[in-house]
């Protein structure tokens, strides 16, 4: 056997491996989709939907836990969005190379690997202590923006240097200053990018649980949201609570509840691609 | 270069978010004008009831083994008084009493009574309180049904099993009682942040969080019971209403204290016979928020239904003559308000 032949074995191998790590993959999620929908689809009705959760399985509903995690999402969202684009912009553009930059950097680079429960804590503190938000939603959606924040400014950064600097050469060329060349030009450019990276960032505060037990989202609540100052739970509290609960009934809740969770998640990444695939197709050079 | 005018992106995403938020408030609309309109017909059929016109949040946290009992209450009182609204939280009754002790909530759920450094502070803050028992927790020591060789034990050779001394030593049965066969036995129980696990290793081991690390921890007693459910060689310990739910599926142990052994039920749980695995469940309600007439009419509710809901919740009420001693204790609290 040539030394050829046993590469194109070798290459050949590596191919069967990858795809039997990719099926791997995908094979457990599908139980594990499949295992949830089938335990918890007979709940999924508008009674679920609408009710208030309860000690007693049957009448148990998510009605605030999902607009307390809608509410939660929008708020953070408000929050997050516009200081992680423009931090972002600001490292990628401005302060590229100054001593300061490298050394927000790595800041940066470590916040975002802090376990989320320590933003929990000092989400407490700030938040709901000394700044008195109380348990509220601001506090919550403040404490999750914080999370979040890292993961923005990463992915705006990531979207703005795919943006060839010719692009900018040519603005300067004509004329325009810094601020002029992000606005007109490598903003829309990277718009699909940064978009990308704010839907995955959200996804990742939907199913946050520790940070918010820890600013004090409530388990059991008789109110829906209604401004920002309210007190709310959110869908994985209320999955996580029913999950411990001895009656076998909370376990079929809590996994209709991780269907409604999933849908949520399902439909911001959709909304994701599909604003991602609009804004490239504009861009062209 | 036609994308110049091609930046109204961001706005666009403000544009979204404000959709949902004004979806999300049409929502909250109709939620209250339909919980207003369920509303006059609860008013009607309670219109004899003067607590028909409370109105207030209740903030409560504390222990995650009292919360199904608080939240049954609430959600029954609720039903009565549909103006007063609840946040229950259930932290764990540590940091509930951090919580109470900075007047964050109005009543704290406790799975043991206060401590000496947490009754300290509210003295030292002027924070005054009464602490009312709602119910008591029997803690189960379960093994597997097909387990014929163990129906009852002794606290010192729970001890023996559980204590840090039996770490990586006690890992066969027989090594307790030489009758018991020569196989492993595979531990479960609570995880180490919870009231139980401190309650369990203070009652057995002398000392609360002394005990072995070589067992199969969890917070999740669900998964506690499947362990044992599934494995012959197992033995584990939860609370009562964990193995109630699993009847089929578990083999309840007696636990002898020196008195005979004693299974745990409604009966020996309540009278205290069934020891040292019980241990009573208290809310702790503070002056400041007593004051308040929906706070006030909340807890006496509580007391009232506690026999129907605290069994309901799958723990063990007290006598009627237990809870008639709580609301002359709650009472005398409320003269001394005034």
């Amino acid at each position: 056997m040539t030394s050829a032949d046993k590469n194109r074995i070798k290459d050949k191998a590596f191919e069967y491996v990858g795809m039997a790590c990719t099926f791997f993959g995908l094979f457990m999620l599908v139980i594990f989709l499949g295992d949830i929908l089938m335990t918890g689809i007979e709940k999924i009705d508008m009674d679920f939907l609408s009710n208030f959760p309860s000690s007693r399985a049957r009448k148990a509903g998510i009605y605030p836990a999902w607009t307390g995690t809608l509410w939660i999402l929008g708020l953070t969202a408000i929050i997050a969005i516009p200081i992680g684009i423009a931090a972002g912009i600001y490292f990628e553009e401005y302060a590229k190379k100054s001593k300061m930059a490298n050394f927000l950097e790595i800041n940066l680079a470590n916040l975002a690997g802090v376990p989320s429960i320590i933003y929990g804590l000092l989400g407490l503190q700030i938040f709901v202590r000394t700044l008195n938000f109380g348990t509220s939603l601001l506090s919550g959606a403040c404490t999750l923006a914080l999370l979040i924040l890292p993961v923005i400014i990463v992915s705006t950064r990531e979207a703005l240097k795919a943006v060839p600097d010719s692009i900018r050469q040519a603005s300067y060329g004509m004329g325009a200053n810094t601020w002029q060349t992000i606005w007109h030009q490598v903003l829309p450019a990277s718009a699909g990018g940064i978009i990308t990276g704010i839907i995955l960032a959200i996804s990742r505060a939907i199913g946050e649980t520790a940070p918010l037990i820890v600013v004090g989202a409530a388990t059991f609540i008789t109110n829906v949201p209604d401004s920002p100052m309210s007190d709310y739970t959110v869908l994985p509290m209320q999955i996580y609570s029913w999950i411990g609960m001895p009656d076998k009934e909370f376990a079929k809740s809590a996994a209709a509840g991780i269907i409604v969770l999933l849908l949520i998640t399902f439909v911001l990444n959709g909304i994701a691609v599909f604003l991602r695939n609009r804004w490239q197709k504009k861009v062209k050079w | 270069m036609r994308f110049g005018a091609a930046f109204p992106l961001y706005l666009r995403c403000i544009k979204l978010l404000n959709m949902k938020k004004i979806f999300i408030s049409a929502l909250a609309a109709t939620a209250l004008l339909s919980s207003c309109g369920g509303g006059t017909s609860d008013d009607a059929a309670a219109g004899n009831d003067s607590t028909a016109t409370l109105s207030g949040t209740i903030k409560i946290d504390g222990s995650s083994t009292v919360l199904p009992i608080t939240q049954l209450v609430a959600e029954d009182f609720k039903e009565q008084n549909n103006k007063v609204d609840f946040s229950v939280a259930a932290g764990g009754t540590g940091s509930g009493f951090k919580k109470f002790i900075r007047k964050e909530i109005d009543i704290c759920d406790a799975s043991r009574t206060i401590k000496d450094s947490e009754a300290h502070e509210c003295d030292s803050l002027g924070i005054k309180y009464q602490a009312l028992e709602i119910g008591k927790d029997g803690l189960s020591i379960v093994v597997n049904p097909q387990n014929t060789w163990l129906t009852s034990i002794t606290v010192a050779e729970l001890k023996m099993i559980w204590g840090p001394d039996a770490q990586d030593k006690i890992m066969k049965w027989n090594q307790i009682r030489k009758e018991w066969p020569n196989e492993p036995i595979h531990l479960h129980g609570a995880g180490h942040e919870s009231g139980t696990f401190e309650y369990f290793t203070e009652a057995i081991n002398g000392k609360k969080g002394a005990c072995r690390v070589d067992y199969n921890a969890s917070e999740n007693d669900n998964q506690l019971v499947q362990g044992v459910a599934g494995d012959k060689f197992a033995m584990g310990f939860f609370g009562l209403g964990y193995y109630e739910t699993n009847k089929d599926k578990l083999k309840l142990v007696a636990v002898d204290n020196g008195a005979g052994a004693i299974l745990p039920t409604d009966a020996t749980v309540m009278d205290g016979t069934y020891a040292p695995l019980s241990r009573p469940l208290f809310i702790y309600i503070s002056a400041e928020a007593a004051k308040r007439a929906e706070v006030s009419a909340f807890v006496e509710f509580y007391i009232a239904q506690a026999p129907v809901l605290v069994k309901e919740a799958h723990f063990i009420p007290l006598t009627t003559e237990q809870y008639t001693a709580e609301t002359a204790k709650w009472n005398e609290f409320k003269k001394g308000l005034k």
